[in-house]
């Protein structure tokens, strides 16, 4: 290595620092998007970097769908204790009864997009001017055209081709009032940047990232984790297998691996030789070619 | 990705580079053919373009669509909005801009370049230096992206002749003695069919130099940060709410020059006054030596007052403290410049506001003149300009310091980023 040289991961996390503590410094009131999944989990580390001895300076905001899986929601009460966070949990049960969203019917139904309801009425009611998001580029190539700083009008609807310009690192928070801003502080990295960072900075992380067993229902080819939520059809196969998870959400959505990964670097491995993207196991974003793209323009992450 | 290693992986540089040219020259499918041919497409990426492609009666697999994300652009077949692209080998893992040719998308161009260590131009070389060429040059050139790789693209089309291609880059050194760059490299390529992108062309034995992507892996960008003026833009100041931490003051940034160690004297700026630093730190792990493009903690040694959007810099080496100076901007809004009109200016991490003085020239992308007399400067034009701002900035020639050489204009009406400025 030559001297004076960031290798890329330092040169990524010092990226992803300046942005977050840009956010704190430009807005009245930012707040954190926390899921329970490793991107969020690697930006909460990175915001306790940016602002350490202090805490960090912003809530963690957690759209609950009740759908999670068990292990997420210990995880996240566990390190919000830990590191000493405030969370705000909003509920799309709430949103469903108060009647300001639709439960979706059928075996395929979701609670992914209803959480856009739930994500801009708590983005109101907390006044949060700037939320930042744990999405990352490669992810999806609607995603891939964000910027890091993402202007949303007083729908919170995002307009891609009329998106300010980003000049350097200039980041322009400058907005109206009832507007405000998406930030995603981990646009450039890639989905082995995350891992290689979580091994590199040690960062703990919900156990059904590693392999494990359970019963899944097997659907259109995607191992979904079998439980309550989700209206079982006559050409379902249930059975145990030995999977992991690759990315997680909404259980109703959020497809299993088979994999005996059960080790940081055996996940690693792994994922070094696949052939699909971790959004191939995402149920969500196989509705349509653009099914990201007219989620974002709404006002989904 | 089958020699993966997680040792190498954790040593990778990383390289930010940037595609222009006129539209259809082949960026996207050039980004497609990086892709493709480094094994960077994923199964379900290429089956959902082998659908697209066969839908709309291809007989190829049409790699653009890899890069075009937006329905827009995949209805009209062009490329709207920059789109970022990542892929690693084993050496570097790189950053792509794909930016879109289009004159009314010039503004992306230009903010792909801001942040590139290099740009790849593409010219169709049965068409030559074209008015898109020049301008995205120019800007390359302008925003002193440190490499520049000049693909001569398309050459299946004119049976990979040596005549076709020595052409292109005869007329290109034309162009480029007319302006500022350090690092031209030329490639005869062909995006559709790959030659000479990561594989060697056996079509074209008169070429003796490397691949596109060899060029890529080995480009030296060691040097494009600056490690010799230290400039450290304080962002945030930390003052932990907590007893244990009661005295603790951290300046928060990250350094955008030069190198930093504990004892080093320091000056602030716009104060003047000086300390030494104490410690530099990140999540209380302490650095000794701490350089560009780190995000730092600072302590210094004494009770100083400082904000955000101050500088710590070295006693006896201090940037420019001016309220008036002149700028190259790129306009990028439909509302054009106004001479007297007020702007939000932001430069570091520092707002300030500015009015425009004067307009001193506009640059004619074309013949490369300076236009004295017009004084319109609309989206996608480059001019000379005077600023004066409300406070004293200190910077440093964007020529010599990329970071505390640049501005952005903000229109206070409508918030939009109006124009991208190099302090001359
Ligand atoms: N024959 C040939 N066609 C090419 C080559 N590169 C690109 N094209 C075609 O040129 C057209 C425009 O390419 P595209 O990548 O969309 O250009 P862009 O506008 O610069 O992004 C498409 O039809 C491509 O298939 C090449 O090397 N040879
Ligand atoms: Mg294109």
């Amino acid at each position: 290595m030559i001297k004076y040289h960031l290798h890329h991961l330092r040169e990524l996390e010092a990226e992803a620092i300046y942005i977050i503590r840009e956010t704190a410094a430009q807005f009245e009131r930012p707040a954190m998007l926390f899921s329970g999944g490793k991107d969020s989990i690697v930006m909460t580390h990175l915001a306790r970097k940016a602002f350490y001895p202090a805490r960090i300076p912003f809530p963690l905001l957690h759209v609950d769908t009740g759908h999670n899986f068990r292990e997420t929601l210990v995880f996240r009460d566990k390190m919000v204790e830990e590191i000493g966070a405030r969370l705000e949990v909003r509920y799309v049960q709430d949103s469903i009864d108060k009647g300001r969203a639709r439960e979706e019917k059928g075996p395929n139904a979701s609670r992914n997009v209803l959480q856009t309801v739930t994500l801009l009425d708590a983005l109101e009611e907390l006044k949060v001017d700037a939320a930042m998001g744990g999405a990352r580029r490669d992810e999806e190539k609607a995603r891939a055209k964000e910027r890091f700083f993402s202007h949303r009008d007083e729908f919170g609807q995002w307009n891609p081709k009329n998106q300010r310009p980003e000049l350097w690192m200039l980041l322009n928070g400058k907005k109206h009032m009832g507007e405000h801003f998406r930030v995603f502080p981990l646009s450039n990295w890639t989905e082995m940047d995350v891992w290689m960072y979580i091994q590199l900075e040690k960062i703990a992380i919900p156990e059904i990232y590693f392999s494990h067993e359970r019963e899944i229902i097997l659907r259109d080819g995607v191992l979904l984790a079998n439980s309550e939520y989700i209206m079982k059809k006559d050409s379902d196969l249930i059975e145990t297998r030995t999977v992991r998870f690759r990315t997680i959400g909404d259980m109703t959505c959020t497809g299993a691996v088979e994999s005996p990964a059960s080790t940081l670097s055996e996940i690693i491995d792994e994922i070094a030789v696949s052939r699909v993207t971790e959004r191939g196991t995402r149920h969500d974003d196989k509705r349509s070619e653009t099914a990201m793209e007219d989620r974002k323009k709404v006002g989904y992450f | 990705m089958s020699d993966f290693s997680s040792e190498g992986y954790m040593n990778m540089e990383l390289l930010r580079f940037t595609t222009a040219g006129s539209v259809d020259d082949g960026k996207s499918t050039l980004i497609g053919r990086l892709l493709y041919d480094s094994k960077q497409i994923f199964e379900d990426q290429l089956e959902a373009i082998e659908q697209r492609s066969q839908q709309r009666g291809f007989e190829h697999v049409d790699l653009s669509l890899l890069t075009d994300g937006l329905k827009a652009e995949r209805e009209q077949g062009i490329t709207i909005d920059v789109a970022y692209r990542y892929f690693a080998t084993p050496k570097r893992k790189f950053i792509i801009a794909d930016t879109p040719g289009h004159i009314q998308y010039t503004r992306n161009m230009v903010t792909g370049a801001s942040t590139a260590n290099a740009a790849l131009i593409l010219v169709d070389v049965r068409k030559g230096i074209l008015e898109q060429t020049i301008r995205h040059s120019f800007i390359a050139s302008l925003l002193q992206i440190p490499h520049l790789i000049i693909c001569v693209n398309k050459m299946d089309l004119v049976d990979y002749s040596e005549e076709a291609f020595s052409k292109v880059v005869e007329e290109y050194r034309n162009l480029s003695t007319k302006l500022d760059i350090k690092d031209v490299n030329f490639l005869p390529i062909s995006a559709l069919k790959g030659d000479n992108v990561v594989e060697k062309s056996t079509n074209m034995p008169w070429y003796h130099g490397s691949t596109l992507m060899y060029l890529l892996e080995n480009l030296h960008i060691g040097s494009d940060e600056n490690h010799i003026d230290c400039r450290f833009p304080v962002q945030y100041v930390i003052r932990p709410q907590q007893t244990e931490y009661h005295d603790f003051r951290g300046y928060a940034g990250r350094i955008v020059s030069g190198i930093y160690k504990p004892g080093d004297k320091v000056k602030i700026l716009p104060s003047g006054e000086t300390a030494k630093v104490k410690t530099i730190e990140l999540f209380g792990e302490q650095i000794t030596e701490a350089y560009a493009p780190m995000s730092v903690t600072m302590t210094l040694d004494r009770d100083v007052d400082i904000s955000r959007g101050d500088m710590i810099v070295r006693e006896n080496n201090v940037p420019s403290m001016e309220q008036e100076f002149d700028v190259m901007i790129c306009w990028m809004n439909a509302n054009n410049l106004q001479v007297g009109g007020k702007y939000a200016i932001r430069h570091t991490v520092k707002d300030a506001r500015c009015v425009i003085k004067d307009i001193r020239y506009k640059v004619d992308i074309n013949s490369m003149h300076r236009n004295e007399q017009d004084k319109e400067i609309a989206m996608n034009d480059i001019a000379r300009i005077t600023v004066k701002t409300t406070v004293p900035l200190y910077f440093d020639s964007y020529r010599k310091n990329r970071h505390t050489g640049s501005i952005i204009l903000i229109d206070e009406a409508t918030n939009e980023t109006v124009a991208a400025g190099m302090i001359v």
